[in-house]
């Protein structure tokens, strides 16, 4: 049977791990070398003007 | 608009309004005897009046080919003047419910302008009916530029406006008659809340659709705002509006959570409906939008992202936070506490980003009123998430819980982030779409700006005033141990606030105003503009030359 109690340990654990995960796969995608240059080139994409969309 | 939907569309268009009319024309009858039958009506007028509309439209010529060359901006046209009339409604309500705190006989003994039908009129008509069109149609317009791709078709986005406005209207509506289920900016019944599952499950399809055919390897992070938004707002709305009807033809349900489950579902629902509905997809707006008007690109895309996933997975667990000294656990109040200060961290990474783009333009700035306003935007965002995180800390919250001060700060928030931001966007998008070179007159858009920042400020130290000595006068003891002060007293020691709040609202309303006066003669010059067309095609210069030369 499902408690309280079991439920806490349950969130106070797994909680803990898996957002630890996530920031840490968060900041390697982020950082990730060869992503420089998309992000880079998304970033300046926007700034183009373009007034129709390519088919 | 109905020229521009294909014969297949324009019959998909009556096949839908049938349904819905049929829909509503159920309610009415199983809600005889119901104030349900009101809600059942309004919807089939709605959608017998736009099946006219179809009908009218039905055998115009069919749209080209041709179109398929250019952007789908109608739709977003539309948005914008639905959300700044919103606004201008919105923004006026909550005027009037502020004098109504100042002279609270102003009611006429009627039910309807009691302050707690009026009140949830003016903030699901700001949050939803401004903010949720601007963000609509803000979005239909980034989503497009972004990926270089049409909307996937002319249908689907006019059932998400049109779809989205008679959840508002029902909404709005349904205050005024006294139907709600008393959950904060989740007021509507379960009928309303049905339908806008559907609107916002078509929402994300038109989302993923237009995504699937983008012509750019990457999705810019603005879209990931606005995909965090509709997704996470969705989650939320299915879960904390679960709920039983008492029957088919009634208009009353009773939530499937109780007690302090029900009060820890609904701030889950409350305070992330400040993360994803007032927060990322404005950020989503602010990310394209303030680049693209300073002309420079954002100053750190990188930690645009890191923001993102900071703000997505930290906001998640801080709705507990409007629970401290109730019966929930203590641990889950320390957990939202502890949360709402890591926030500080991707919410100043967005604020900062902002700030640090505009770096280098700061003329720019000085000079275009538009740009002030997202510049303005950011200082408030950044302004409020810090008040936001200090409030949330248990003791400061013993002081500022159930006072003026969480007004004053959801103002800050609302104000000087949401609808600064909004109309800096708005300001933008206008002449854009409506291919002119400017607003109407930027003067307007000056006198908005002040009248803006003047409204906010006012507001806001007001409420900051009355809600920190409203908080003190709660928690003043005399020498025998009782309370120093009784009830009353706290509140004649509001009145000169509430008097200034309502001023300072006054002057923010007058400026949803002006934007909307000079919205309103953008399109009118556009339409001029149009119309002074000659009849004959006009032969550009440079092809008139090349004819001359062969």
């Amino acid at each position: 049977m499902i408690d309280h109690d079991t439920l806490v340990a349950f969130s106070k654990s797994y909680g803990l791990f898996y957002l630890m995960a996530m920031a840490i796969t968060v900041v390697a995608y982020t950082f990730w070398p060869s992503n420089k240059e998309r992000f880079e080139e998304a970033a300046k994409s926007i700034i183009d003007d373009e007034d129709m969309p390519c088919r | 608009m109905i020229s521009e939907l294909t014969r297949g569309e324009r019959r998909l268009a009556l096949a839908v309004l049938t349904a819905v009319a049929t829909f509503g024309l159920a309610l009415a009858i199983a809600g005889r005897g119901d104030i349900l039958a009101v809600h059942g009506g309004l919807i089939m007028a709605s959608a017998v009046i736009l099946m006219f509309f179809v009908i009218a439209g039905f055998y115009a010529p069919e749209p080209g080919e041709e179109r398929l060359a250019q952007y789908y901006d109608t739709p977003t046209k539309a948005g914008v003047v639905l959300a700044m009339i919103w606004g201008v409604i919105g923004m006026g309500v909550g005027d009037w419910v502020a004098w109504l705190l100042v002279y609270p006989d102003m009611t006429f003994d009627a039910a309807w302008a009691s302050f707690g039908r009026l009140r949830p009129v003016h903030t699901s008509g700001v949050i939803f009916g401004f903010g949720g069109n601007a963000l609509i149609a803000t979005s239909f317009h980034v989503l497009q530029r972004t990926s270089r791709a049409r909307l996937p078709d002319q249908f689907s986005p006019w059932f998400v406006l049109v779809g989205y406005n008679l959840f508002c209207l029902i909404a709005a509506s349904g205050y005024l008659l006294g139907i709600t289920q008393s959950k904060e900016y989740a007021e509507p019944e379960w009928y309303a809340d049905l339908w806008l599952v559907v609107v916002w499950v078509v929402y994300f399809s038109i989302y993923l659709r237009t995504l699937m055919r983008r012509q750019e390897p990457h999705i810019y992070v603005a879209n990931w705002y606005y995909m965090a938004f509709i997704l996470v707002v969705a989650i939320l709305h299915i879960v904390n509006n679960l709920a039983v009807p008492i029957s088919f033809g009634s208009a009353k349900s009773y939530s499937a959570f109780s007690g302090v489950q029900d009060a820890m579902t609904q701030w889950w629902y409350g305070h992330n409906a400040v993360a994803f509905f007032l927060t990322a997809g404005f950020l989503g707006m602010m990310y394209y939008y303030l680049p693209k008007r300073a002309g420079r690109p954002v100053f750190s895309y990188r930690m645009s992202i890191l923001g993102f996933w900071g703000i997505t997975f930290m906001y998640m667990w801080a709705g507990s936070h409007h629970l401290h000294y109730t019966a929930l656990p203590q641990w889950v109040q320390t957990l939202g506490m502890t949360f709402s200060i890591m926030l500080i961290v991707p919410s100043w990474m967005a604020a900062a980003n902002a700030l640090l783009t505009l770096n280098g333009a700061w003329h720019k700035v000085r000079d275009d009123a538009t740009l002030r306003f997202m510049m303005l935007a950011a200082v408030f965002y950044g302004l409020s998430t810090f008040e936001g995180s200090f409030m949330s800390i248990r003791a400061v919250n013993s002081l500022s819980h159930y006072t003026d001060w969480t007004v004053g700060h959801v103002h800050a928030g609302a104000l000087g982030w949401v609808a600064l931001i909004t109309f800096g966007s708005i300001y933008a998008v206008v002449p854009w779409v409506w291919k002119r070179p400017a607003m109407y007159s930027n003067k307007l858009v000056e006198v908005h700006f002040w009248l803006s920042l003047a409204g906010t400020l006012v507001y806001v130290f007001a409420m900051w005033n009355s809600g920190i000595i409203q908080g003190l006068m709660w928690r003043t003891y005399n020498e025998g141990g009782t309370l120093a002060y009784s009830f009353i007293d706290s509140l004649v020691a509001m009145r000169p606030y509430y008097i200034a709040r309502a001023i300072g609202g006054l002057l923010f309303a007058i400026g949803a105003v002006v934007g909307l006066y000079n919205v309103w003669m953008t399109i009118r010059e556009a339409s001029a503009e149009r119309a002074d067309e000659p009849d004959a095609p006009v032969v550009p210069a440079l092809a008139r030359s090349l004819q001359a030369g062969e």
